[in-house]
């Protein structure tokens, strides 16, 4: 219990010191804004299901506030219908990258020698090879249409990096007293990993965290553009792709069933990039430059 | 770190069971080493995913050709066999070194859509094309991105660092395909300031390969949207690594003495702390070319550009097995090739890593 209340603190603390930097305020109330848009919104708003032959490639108006795409459908209505898979694939697929790279970059520094050696082989081994083919080739064999599956699998091909970060962060650790004091205790290796050491690791497990989720939607919005993963109903990646093959990039009507997804998905890895950069800057004094 | 910490080995009579201790002291024989290992690792996967895995290639090959072209299974497995160069009836092993050999040989099979044309053959058509555009837009962005990243780092908490610092992160996480969809609308529909015909392919019809100027020029058009999108996709990252590095490099203590002994600027910022800061930027560099590699799909379906990325996609479509299986080799193999050349590098740029022994 102790912990759980220690953890709302750090994150009140957290919250208040993100407001101190505008421009990761900003990034947090879009992404909050993003959040209950592709959560919430779709019990709000009703899906936009019929082609309304009438209002084909339409640019904004009262009526559809981002215009209307190729079968007529209000641009809006599947934006706000098409978040949520992108957003919970790239939450789990961040927390599954965290979890390994942790997992992988706290053994190896904490105990060294042989099992460092090991960890750190198959880690830069990992790291060397391309991943895009790889996930392309598996996207396309293995049919992912489980949200959780495409998920562990963009996280096995990332966690690479961020373990060697890991390891990095808990090399110096180590050298800490209270460790070195945990250490004396023979308090064990579990208890000192998670306990002493990931705590006050926070901040850098929280900022990878969100790099995770950028790199997460970077991929997966790439496989949908690709057509490689099939998702059923609306996606802000079906969108843009389905608007590609009809041609959307060549026509000047059609513009706004581009610009819409486009926008999503770019505004959304924009907030997640701000507010991480202010979270690295609330962590890390040294850059606070006090905006 | 001083000079006085390296101990020099002692000399002494040669054993043959110091033989792998030796290779792995050396830092240029253990690099070599290892990046034989990886690729006789990657190797022998791929031969267990083609041949042994549960829905392996092979399997899937054979049901294809059944299904779809009215072979016998017998007929199937034949066809299979001969495509990817392995002979099926015989032992596990021996279709194991055979592979093997084929491979050293250099002989990746036929291909499954492109009747009787060799998968080394076709690469060697499309990898030029990806290598000149991934190559070229590269060179671009790391420069400009380590520019950009030395102008932050020395300007740092003024406006323009903020300008560069927020722009790479933003730049660096917005997918590729974006910039790519971006730009044809911007260019090609929106100011129609260049013809949309010039985005696509990579040579203008009736324009003959060759090493005239016609044909370097038309090339270079060509590959003036789809260079562009990799350089705004990758230039952020490398602002950023170059910040990074810059700023660390500027508090080391040889830069203020350098500082002390009243060196010029320009001459401190390129000798001591540029060469310093870009040292880990080559290893990066390395790496990126095979991301590039990989990457290059995106780019190159969204343009029609005649690479490995589009030929990755399209064998994906048919299944093309030994298409895949070669593609996924020459970007895996190129990239630890790369990588053993930025360690090689590395390791001769800065001398520390080679003594202490890396990492």
């Amino acid at each position: 219990m102790d912990a759980i209340s220690t953890i709302f603190k750090e994150i009140w603390k957290t919250l208040r010191l993100i407001a101190m930097n505008k421009m990761g305020l900003l990034g947090f109330i879009m992404i909050i804004f993003f959040i209950l848009m592709s959560f919430v919104g779709p019990y709000v708003v009703a899906p936009d299901l019929q082609a309304h032959v009438k209002e084909i490639n339409q640019g904004p108006s009262v009526k559809h506030p981002l215009g209307t795409d190729f079968q007529g459908k209000d641009n809006l209505v599947q934006i706000v219908h098409g978040g949520r898979d992108i957003l919970t694939i790239a939450f789990l697929a961040g927390l599954m990258t965290t979890f390994i790279a942790v997992l992988v970059g706290s053994f190896s520094a904490f105990f060294g020698g042989m099992v460092d050696t090991v960890l750190m082989e198959i880690t830069n081994f990992w790291i060397t090879i391309p991943k895009f083919p790889i996930l392309v080739i598996v996207a396309s064999t293995a049919k992912l249409t489980n949200l959780w599956l495409l998920a562990l699998l963009l996280a096995m091909l990332s966690w690479g990096g961020f373990a060697r970060q890991v390891r990095s962060q808990i090399l110096s650790l180590k050298k800490r007293e209270y460790v070195e004091a945990a250490q004396l205790l023979n308090l064990g290796p579990l208890h000192i990993i998670f306990r002493e050491m990931l705590p006050n690791m926070m901040p850098f497990i929280a900022t990878s965290l969100i790099f995770a989720m950028t790199s997460a939607i970077y991929s997966q919005t790439s496989l949908v553009f690709l057509g490689l993963v099939p998702f059923s109903g609306s996606n802000w990646g079906i969108m843009l792709s389905s608007a590609f093959a009809k041609g959307a990039l060549y026509q000047k009507d059609a513009i706004w069933s581009v610009i819409a997804p486009v926008g999503a998905i770019a505004l959304f890895q924009l907030s997640l990039v701000w507010f991480s950069r202010s979270l690295e800057e609330v962590f890390n004094p040294r850059l606070r430059s006090g905006v | 770190m001083t000079a006085g910490e390296v101990t020099q080995p002692k000399p002494q009579g040669f054993r043959i069971q110091d033989l792998p201790g030796k290779i792995w002291s050396n830092y240029v024989l253990r690099r070599i080493v290892r990046a034989l290992v990886i690729i006789w690792l990657i190797t022998t996967i791929i031969f267990f995913v083609i041949r042994l895995m549960p829905g392996n290639a092979f399997d899937l090959m054979v049901a294809d050709m059944v299904v779809n072209r009215n072979m016998t299974e017998d007929e199937a497995k034949i066809r299979a066999s001969s495509l990817l160069r392995i002979n099926f009836n015989r032992p596990i092993g021996e279709q194991y070194l055979e592979y093997m050999s084929n491979l050293a040989k250099g002989d990746l099979g036929y291909s499954f859509i492109n009747n009787n044309r060799t998968v080394q053959e076709l690469l060697a058509q499309k990898l030029p094309w990806t290598l000149f555009s991934v190559g070229t837009s590269l060179m671009i962005s790391f420069t400009l991105g380590m520019l950009l990243g030395m102008i932050a780092a020395y300007k740092r908490g003024s406006w323009l660092d903020h300008l560069i610092t927020n722009f790479a992160a933003a730049m660096d996480a917005i997918p590729q395909y974006i910039y790519a969809i971006v730009l044809v609308l911007l260019l090609g529909v929106i100011w129609k300031i260049m013809p949309v015909m010039d985005m696509k392919g990579v040579l203008s019809p009736g324009i003959k390969p060759g090493f005239t100027f016609e044909f370097i020029w038309d090339a270079l058009m060509h590959l003036r949207v789809p260079a562009f999108v990799y350089v705004l996709s990758t230039v952020g990252n490398w602002a950023l690594s170059m910040k990074s590095s810059t700023l660390s490099t500027l508090g080391e203590d040889y830069v203020t003495v350098a500082r002390a002994r009243g060196l010029s600027d320009s001459r401190i910022i390129t000798s001591y702390v540029g060469r310093n800061a870009s040292l880990p930027l080559v290893t990066a560099l390395a790496l990126s070319v095979g991301f590039a590699l990989g990457g290059s799909v995106v780019i190159e379906s969204v343009f029609n550009y005649p690479g490995i990325g589009l030929e990755l996609s399209k064998s994906l479509s048919n299944r093309d097995y030994p298409m895949l299986q070669g593609i996924f080799l020459i970007t895996t193999t190129s990239v630890i090739f790369t990588n053993l050349i930025a360690d090689l590098i590395y390791g001769w740029l800065d001398p520390r890593i080679r003594i202490a022994g890396g990492e």
